[in-house]
């Protein structure tokens, strides 16, 4: 075979795409959480919330960047249900800070 | 109920997914995948959405502006959590050849999120005629 296999309706590339809007929008919500945290002013617990925010982000990014390396192949193989997990924890643990900041 | 019982086993087991009938082709499990970010994209507005609330209408009345905000959280993680349970099972229904399952989820995502948007409305309103 000559070259790389091209896939014609670039699946891997919408996939890594969708990653990285993805990433886009966990940054937007990471930044909410850090607001919403610090909201009136700094307090300890408010300065761990955004601690806690940014590790998700930083989680986040490093689970996407992982999956869009897998992705670079020709014939990717399936989302493991462990990154799948993963993502919807971020979502969680974003949601479980703000509800425990929320006044 | 047998349904939901062997879907949270998948939840807490992910290696039976592979375990299970065919690899289907691989466009297919990619297009799954999207689908699975883009509820996650989805739910990801809705926490935000959240924080909005809390965060840009301060004039709210404590209660309106902490029960819509939470409103908002609770449906953003159920989001995050219902889209891991369905792109499991579209996996596995792609792997054994069955049809996509079904579900009634968007109709009542998209109820509870007209809801909330309209309570926002007649609280916003109602909270400027008062003062």
């Amino acid at each position: 075979m000559t070259g790389p296999v091209r896939d014609p309706g670039l699946q891997p590339e919408r996939t890594r795409l969708a990653w990285r809007r993805t990433t886009l929008s966990c940054t937007v919500a990471a930044v909410l959480a850090g607001k919403q945290a610090l909201q009136g002013g700094p307090s300890p617990l408010g300065l761990l919330a955004v601690a806690a925010s940014l590790l998700v982000w930083l989680a986040f990014v490093a689970l996407a960047h992982r999956r869009i390396r897998a992705l670079s192949v020709a014939r990717p193989r399936v989302m493991s249900v462990r990154a799948a997990w993963s993502a919807a924890g971020c979502v969680l643990a974003l949601t479980a800070f703000s509800v425990a900041i929320v006044r | 109920m047998n349904g939901f019982l062997s879907s949270l086993r998948l939840w807490f087991a992910p290696a039976r997914v592979r375990d299970e009938g065919e690899t289907p082709d691989y466009r297919f499990s990619l297009a799954n995948e999207r689908t699975f970010l883009a509820w996650v994209r989805t739910a990801l507005a809705l926490v935000g959405g959240g924080f909005a609330v809390d965060q840009f209408l301060p004039d709210l009345r404590w209660a309106w502006r902490i029960g819509l905000s939470l409103a908002l959280l609770a449906v953003g993680a159920m989001c995050a959590l219902r889209a891991v349970n369905h792109w499991v099972r579209c996996e596995l229904a792609m792997r054994r050849g069955e049809d996509l399952p079904v579900t009634r989820f968007p109709a009542l995502l998209s109820l509870a999120v007209g809801a909330v948007a309209l309570i926002m409305v007649v609280v916003v309103l109602f909270g400027w005629a008062e003062q």
